[in-house]
């Protein structure tokens, strides 16, 4: 009702791009941007808490689990169906989150950041000392995937695992575009705000916490299961703590307010990394660091904020569209 | 049978703050089509008698029976449940959101759908019914728009929408004029009662000034130092030599 009926060229011209990324791109930046579509799911789990004011440290638990359930199904039965590990790595990722969260839920601010990075720990300790099942520091490999029973050959597996990877990336952006416009969405933001009117409307804060932890616990383990696949090996640090800063990192490199902000970040993100590495090898996460500083600065809304101000400012000169 | 349960009915309540008794032994009784206001000055315990009902503070002693059931202790929540909503002296709202919106999550709180992840929040029956409630708040032209540019008289009265929205049974009003400014005063105060008197729904006021009280009141109930010092027509308490002693400092 709000929204205006142009035509959303920006969305547009990044679906093209995501598409064309196969034919355009050398083999090494496809597996980059795989990677960062993989992990994009995860990072979105982190921006729903920072829209309700709650940062966490350590979502990679959920990523790690998704990446073990791919890990586990090779070793014990050899099944690498990737649609069918998304799905189950979709539910254990829930279930997990479902049970931590009954703790996590009572929790805000610092402690519920530490929790998260406390139980993260954990899980990143039992990969490692159950080294009989986990392979501990070894990890684990996971096979080539199949996609409904297709084997792709070596030579177009990279390709057939990134339209897979985009698939699953834009169902899932969908899934929580529909997420955030939904009333438990909105409760996010309406926590930041005032949990003493959320309390005096009838409604749990507890409860808005913890549904949203079982759906980020879903989503980041989905992101682990695609980028188990798309590495081809998983290790322990996949839960690290590291890992769980990383996608706070990304989150607020991207923005957090949209679905878009994420996944902008996330390809940032990786780019970054890669070029940092190559040119400044022993400095690169100062040069992470700086970005950072800059980010929050001059945008606190991340990449995705400096977008929308630049379409806004070349959209003024048509007039302004009226309100309401 | 109509259920003759009194909405509100308080047995002995008493609180106490260290050395300050907030409630002494406070027996009221809040029957069904009631239009109450409570007046009394800072500190006469008015504030700490609605936190006590809606379940914000719990009794030292005494009992708090809603529709004739004992709920002293119950959660907030819990009683906002069971049809009895409050409003804030200070506002209590969503202000990073648009001003529908935040009565949109009242709805929605209302359906009991704060978790609902997939149905949008912005469907045309609550639309029509959050817009309808804004209305009659006269708060229509600012549904679209951020909170925080509402003036502070509606912010006031979005707070108070806020809970009207819940359809409760009874509404409990803490200071609705406080940092209103004088001129808005009494508009804000007649915006309110006549959506009270339109929905006859049974509303208890809180205000410190007699002359809000007596104009909107069709009983009172008169504070000081935690006890119910006058209870009746808004003529004869405000009357009362003692309740003027106690509210205007003269007699």
């Amino acid at each position: 009702m709000e929204q205006s009926r142009r035509i959303p060229v920006g969305p547009i011209l990044s679906a093209v791009a995501l598409l064309a990324v196969p034919l355009v791109l050398p083999d090494w930046m496809k597996f980059i941007v795989t990677l960062a579509l993989s992990k994009f799911l995860a990072v979105l789990a982190v921006a729903l808490f920072l829209r309700a004011g709650m940062v966490t440290f350590g979502h990679a638990m959920f990523y790690a689990v998704g990446a073990y359930v791919v890990g586990f199904s090779n070793k014990l039965f050899a099944y690498h169906g990737i649609l069918v590990l998304l799905v189950i790595g979709a539910l254990v990722g829930a279930g997990v989150a479902a049970l931590i969260g009954l703790i996590m839920a009572r929790y805000r601010e610092v402690f519920f950041a530490m929790l998260n990075l406390a139980f993260s720990m954990m899980l990143y300790g039992a990969f490692l000392k159950l080294y009989w099942v986990t392979g501990g520091t070894d990890g684990l490999g996971t096979g080539l995937p199949t996609f409904l029973g297709y084997t792709p050959a070596r030579d177009n597996l990279r390709d057939v695992q990134y339209y897979a990877t985009l698939v699953v990336a834009g169902l899932v952006i969908y899934g929580v575009y529909r997420f955030l416009a939904s009333p438990l969405g909105y409760y996010l933001k309406a926590r930041a705000d005032n949990e003493i009117r959320i309390e005096y409307s009838g409604e749990s804060v507890q409860r808005v916490i913890y549904a949203t932890y079982v759906l980020s616990g879903a989503l980041a383990a989905m992101g682990g299961v695609l980028a188990a696949f798309t590495v081809g090996h998983i290790v322990p640090e996949y839960a690290f703590w590291i890992q769980s800063g990383d996608f706070v990192f990304v989150a607020i490199l991207g923005g957090f307010e949209s679905v878009a902000g994420p996944l902008v970040g996330a390809i940032a993100f990786e780019f970054i990394r890669t070029y940092a590495s190559k040119y400044f090898p022993n400095e690169w996460q100062m040069v992470l660091g700086i970005i950072m500083l800059v980010i929050i600065l001059f945008r606190p809304g991340g990449i995705w904020a400096i977008y929308e101000s630049l379409v806004a400012k070349v959209r003024r000169p048509k007039g302004e569209v009226a309100h309401g | 049978m109509a259920d003759a349960a009194p909405i509100v009915q308080t047995l002995d309540l008493t609180k106490s703050f260290g050395m300050v008794t907030a409630a002494d032994r406070i027996n009221v009784q809040i029957q069904g089509g009631e239009l109450v206001g409570i007046v009394g000055a800072n500190g006469s315990g008015k504030t700490t008698f609605i936190n006590i009902i809606t379940g914000y503070l719990k009794p030292d002693r005494g009992r708090v029976l809603l529709m004739g059931k004992d709920r002293t202790g119950s959660p907030p929540r819990a009683i906002v449940k069971l049809g009895i909503a409050r409003s804030f002296q200070i506002p209590q709202l969503y202000t990073s959101l648009s001003v529908l919106e935040n009565l949109l999550l009242s709805l929605a709180a209302r359906a009991g759908e704060a978790t609902t992840f997939w149905r949008p929040l912005y469907r045309s029956s609550w639309m029509e019914d959050g817009l309808q409630t804004l209305e009659r708040f006269g708060m229509k032209a600012y549904a679209h728009r951020p909170v925080n540019e509402l003036p502070e008289g509606g912010r006031k009265l979005l707070d108070i929408a806020l809970s009207f929205a819940l359809k409760p049974q009874l509404l409990l009003l803490d200071e609705p004029t406080s940092g209103v400014s004088i001129e808005d005063k009494f508009q804000v105060m007649d915006t309110l009662m006549k959506v009270v008197e339109e929905t006859r729904l049974t509303t208890v006021f809180v205000e410190h000034d007699m002359e809000v009280v007596q104009r909107y009141g069709r009983r009172v109930l008169a504070f000081d130092n935690g006890r119910v010092i006058a209870d009746g027509t808004p003529e004869a308490v405000l009357a009362d030599p003692e309740v003027r002693k106690a509210v205007l400092g003269r007699v």
